[in-house]
């Protein structure tokens, strides 16, 4: 930044005229290598996608409000809700849950960046530069008809429908093409954050004095490294076999369509894991602050989210009863997948015994966390449901299948994403949300999210499958179609209304000072925004809740933490 | 043995069929563990809610830090392990029950092919090929008459999903897979394709009817029977085998042995035409002829390029095909 009262030596016009000092401010963004500045451009560049993956979504649901409808065509409609998919996945998921940890893991372990600054530049803008290249194939990819064509073989992309044959043009080319890149970023990210967490922590910080936070991404980003390898892999033989004449994929010459499905869901599944730890990682956090209670059973959820990681990678197949695997197959992955409610379940009480006994202040932040909890429990439930393998051959690629993840991304991780953006806001901008504002995004998405998800259930299990761009008029799905729109439309509503809160609480919010939610981790020590470099001295800690011995010198943690 | 037969809505919820019934039994099961879980942990959530919500008076006190209790997480980490094995353990003696039945010897063996975007269906045994409407015979009690469908892909990966009669099982090329049903009342049963296949996926329709043994033999005897020779419709016969019709459809008994597309010997036998996008009746199949993009667009069929007259004799030959 020009410094006012030291003008350059030999410049004539040392304070910059209105442009200049917009074009510097604007190349300070592309070119900083700063943890936070890169965080708040991952999570800008995530809502920004949110945006669209939701307007999509909304798209869907007009074309799906009566039976045989033709506000889409059935081509825009496979477009729309691939596009939709890997959209909220690749370019809402994990970018916003890299931003989080970018911005928050090196406040919360005291340290003054990420380990390797540049490579965090890298891994964003890869995974920038993934995103728009997808979206570039609207009007970029020439499809069948020589004319832009996004991807429309589902975000699952099973071969065949992907080779050649059956998906002439480029826009396959653009979905493999941008998910390698982003991919290449995601995996660089990752690696920086298991070394920030491994070698930056402070003086003090013990691996079982980290807060939780920092423990679950540490957790996701070891899982991130071995979960986007195998689909880079996957992409890349899906590419020889498109265009240097291989034969992974080719069942007409011998190929196999299923190796490509375990490939996918090998990814596939620790994926939702990855999306789904960072949202339990928000929890963690906000859950003790406003129960005014430290974390239950600390040693229990650390030992919980290392088991659902390692379970996590031994249960992609139940994506696959239908595919026809042996009796013997099937009953595994059927054991090891109900395995995983097992830590599940471990945190879902340990998160209730948090709440047990405090005094809870049901500010947004906290809102939206109890709902995650009651709506992770749900999808938790149908989860088992899906894990029994011969109700899964009935309910596997029908709504209730589409209600189940929705339930996990949407009503766990999207809820814990506005959580943890009403609760750290205050912290990145030095302004608080606005809480009216904050209490109708939380009632009206709450509503719309039960009447779209709740609903999508019933409707799944009268035999509607997913993927289909309309349905027939005498199956009994038209009166709770329209109701699962009706839900979409009050959601994005409430969307408007978040959306509106951040850009007006950022020019007009009250004022949030250091610590507006008397929190206790070390993020809350610095000011709002923090410095660069974010401390001055180096912190000292002696517990897990740092600014609770501060704030209670006579009754310290360290006293009583095991 | 089940009270409901064929409904409108293809609901799981109606299994007219043994391994239907055995899910819906399943799933009952399986709704009363869950829904208890769900009453007692979201009941423990709600009485937290309303009991330990900050009031007003306690403004300034920090309530009391409690660190965790090593015998509460024993507690609620043993007992989900054993609703574990319990649930397991039940759902394997399903997954065995179906999956490994034993063929009788008397069971009808069909093979489903999947197309883009259509069903061939295939009686080895009986020598009959018909497309997108499944005939089997209805199996009692008395007297058991499973049919095994044996499935394959010409193309990309389908999935066959008639709610009513069984779960799903998936049709993909180069890996041929099997599933069975016994439907024990007669009567249409409604599904269609579960894997997302391309553009034409949500009109890919499935429509099996279960007839009684008697009705199922009359059809089954019909189908046997080559092509009907009518002089009146020679006319559109000759357009049929000249024109590019004959490349891709058979007409058993004639010149036209494509397969590309589906069979149509015995057109006239089924209700509908497309995999159930449209009735079957003169002015659809006049409309399909002239551009199948107008009922199913995306559908592989080009537009003939025929005159009005040469379409008419075309479906006059069609009507023909009893």
């Amino acid at each position: 930044m020009a410094d006012q009262a030291f003008p350059i030596p030999g410049s004539l016009d040392a304070t910059p005229s209105h442009g200049a000092a917009l074009l510097e401010w604007l190349h300070s963004w592309v070119v900083t290598v700063d943890h936070k500045k890169l965080g708040i451009l991952y999570i800008v560049y995530a809502l920004f996608f949110l945006l669209v993956g939701g307007a999509e979504a909304l798209a869907i649901r007009i074309q799906l409000v009566i039976p045989n409808n033709h506000f889409v065509s059935p081509e825009l409609y496979n477009e729309l809700f691939t596009m939709h998919g890997t959209t909220m996945v690749f370019l809402v998921g994990m970018p916003i849950l890299f931003g989080f940890a970018n911005y928050l893991v090196p406040l919360m372990i005291g340290a003054r960046d990420m380990a390797f600054p540049r490579l965090n530049a890298f891994g964003f803008w890869m995974t920038a530069f993934g995103g728009l290249f997808l979206y570039f194939s609207f009007i970029g990819g020439f499809g069948l008809y020589g004319m832009g064509s996004a991807p429309d073989v589902g975000w699952f992309a099973y071969v065949p429908l992907t080779a050649q044959a059956f998906s002439p043009g480029h826009n396959t080319d653009y979905w493999a093409l941008a998910l390698i890149v982003s991919g290449f970023g995601t995996l660089g990210t990752a690696i920086n954050i298991v070394a920030t967490i491994i070698s930056m922590r402070c003086r003090g910080m013990t691996l079982l004095r980290m807060p939780l936070f920092a423990w679950l991404m540490l957790v996701v980003s070891g899982l991130t490294l071995i979960t986007i390898t195998p689909l880079t892999a996957a992409q890349i033989m899906l590419l020889i076999d498109r265009y240097l004449g291989g034969h992974f994929f080719d069942t007409q010459a011998g190929g196999s369509a299923v190796v490509w499905i375990h490939f996918f869901w090998i990814f596939g599944h620790p994926e939702v894991y990855v999306l789904v730890l960072p949202a339990f990682a928000i929890a963690n956090e906000i859950i003790p602050t406003f129960s005014r209670k430290a974390i239950f059973g600390y040693p229990a959820m650390v030992a919980a989210s290392v088991g659902i990681a390692f379970v996590s990678v031994s249960v992609w197949a139940h994506h696959m009863f239908t595919v026809g695997m042996t009796s013997v197959s099937n009953a595994f992955f059927v054991l090891s997948t109900m395995m995983v409610g097992i830590p599940t379940g471990i945190k879902i009480f340990n998160w209730i015994a948090t709440m047990w006994g405090g005094k809870i202040r049901f500010a947004t932040p906290m809102l939206f966390c109890t709902a995650f909890v009651f709506q992770f429990l749900i999808a938790g439930l149908t989860g088992i449901m899906l894990s029994v393998a011969p109700l899964d051959w009935q309910l596997h690629n029908s709504y209730f299948v589409i209600a189940h993840f929705h339930y996990v991304l949407v009503g766990a991780i999207v809820f814990c994403i506005f959580a943890a953006i009403y609760y750290w806001y205050p912290k990145a901008t030095g302004r608080v949300l606005s809480e009216k504002l904050g209490k109708w995004h939380f009632w009206l998405f709450f509503i719309g999210f039960h009447l779209t998800f709740d609903t999508m259930h019933f409707v799944g299990s009268l035999g509607m499958p997913r993927s289909i761009y309309t349905y027939e008029a005498d199956r009994g799905w038209s009166v709770l179609n329209f109701w699962i729109s009706m839900g979409g439309l009050i959601q994005a509503i409430a969307v408007l209304s978040f959306t509106w809160n951040l850009i007006d609480s950022y020019l007009h919010g009250k004022e949030a000072g250091n610590d507006p939610w008397d929190a206790w981790t070390l993020e809350w020590s610095t000011p709002s925004p923090p410095p660069a470099y974010n401390f001055a001295e180096d912190p000292v800690v002696r517990s897990r809740r740092p600014l609770w011995d501060l704030k209670h010198p006579q009754d310290p943690d360290w006293k009583y933490e095991r | 043995m089940f009270a409901q037969g064929p409904q409108a809505t293809p609901s799981i919820w109606a299994p007219a069929s043994t391994p239907a019934h055995e899910i819906y039994g399943l799933s009952l099961f399986v709704f009363l563990i869950t829904g208890a879980i769900f009453a007692v942990v979201g009941g423990l959530l709600a009485f937290v809610i309303i009991k330990f919500h900050a009031r007003e008076s306690d403004a300034g006190h920090e309530p009391a830090q409690i660190y965790g209790s090593v015998q509460v997480e024993l507690a609620w980490t043993v007992i989900p392990v054993l609703i574990v094995v319990v649930l397991f353990l039940t759902t394997a003696r399903i997954i065995f029950a179906i999956q490994d039945a034993p063929e009788p010897k008397s069971a009808l063996d069909v093979i489903v092919v999947g197309h883009q975007f259509w069903w061939e269906f295939r009686y080895p045994k009986l020598g009959i090929v018909t497309a997108n409407e499944l005939h089997v015979p209805v199996s009692t009690s008395s007297n058991p008459d499973p049919t095994y469908l044996k499935l394959l892909s010409a193309d990309v990966d389908h999935s066959f999903w008639v709610p009513q009669l069984g779960g799903k099982t998936d049709l993909i090329p180069n890996h041929p897979n099997q599933m069975w049903i016994d439907p024990q009342a007669t009567g249409l049963y409604l599904g269609q394709c579960a894997q997302f296949c391309g553009m034409e996926h949500a009109k890919m329709l499935i429509r099996v009817y279960v007839d009684t043994p008697r009705q199922f033999d009359v059809w089954a005897k019909n189908q046997q029977r080559p092509g009907t020779q009518d002089a009146s419709v020679a006319a559109g016969r000759h357009i049929f085998e000249t024109e590019a019709c004959m490349s891709c459809h058979t007409i058993a008994g004639t010149v036209a042995k494509g397969t590309f597309g589906p069979d149509l010997t015995h057109l006239m036998s089924r209700a509908t035409i497309a995999a159930g996008a449209a009735a079957n009746t003169p002015q659809n199949l006049r409309a399909w002829i002239q551009d199948p993009n107008v009922i199913k667009p995306g559908a592989l069929m080009p537009a003939m390029q025929l005159s009005d007259r040469q379409i008419d004799e075309v479906v006059a030959y069609l009507s023909s095909l009893h």
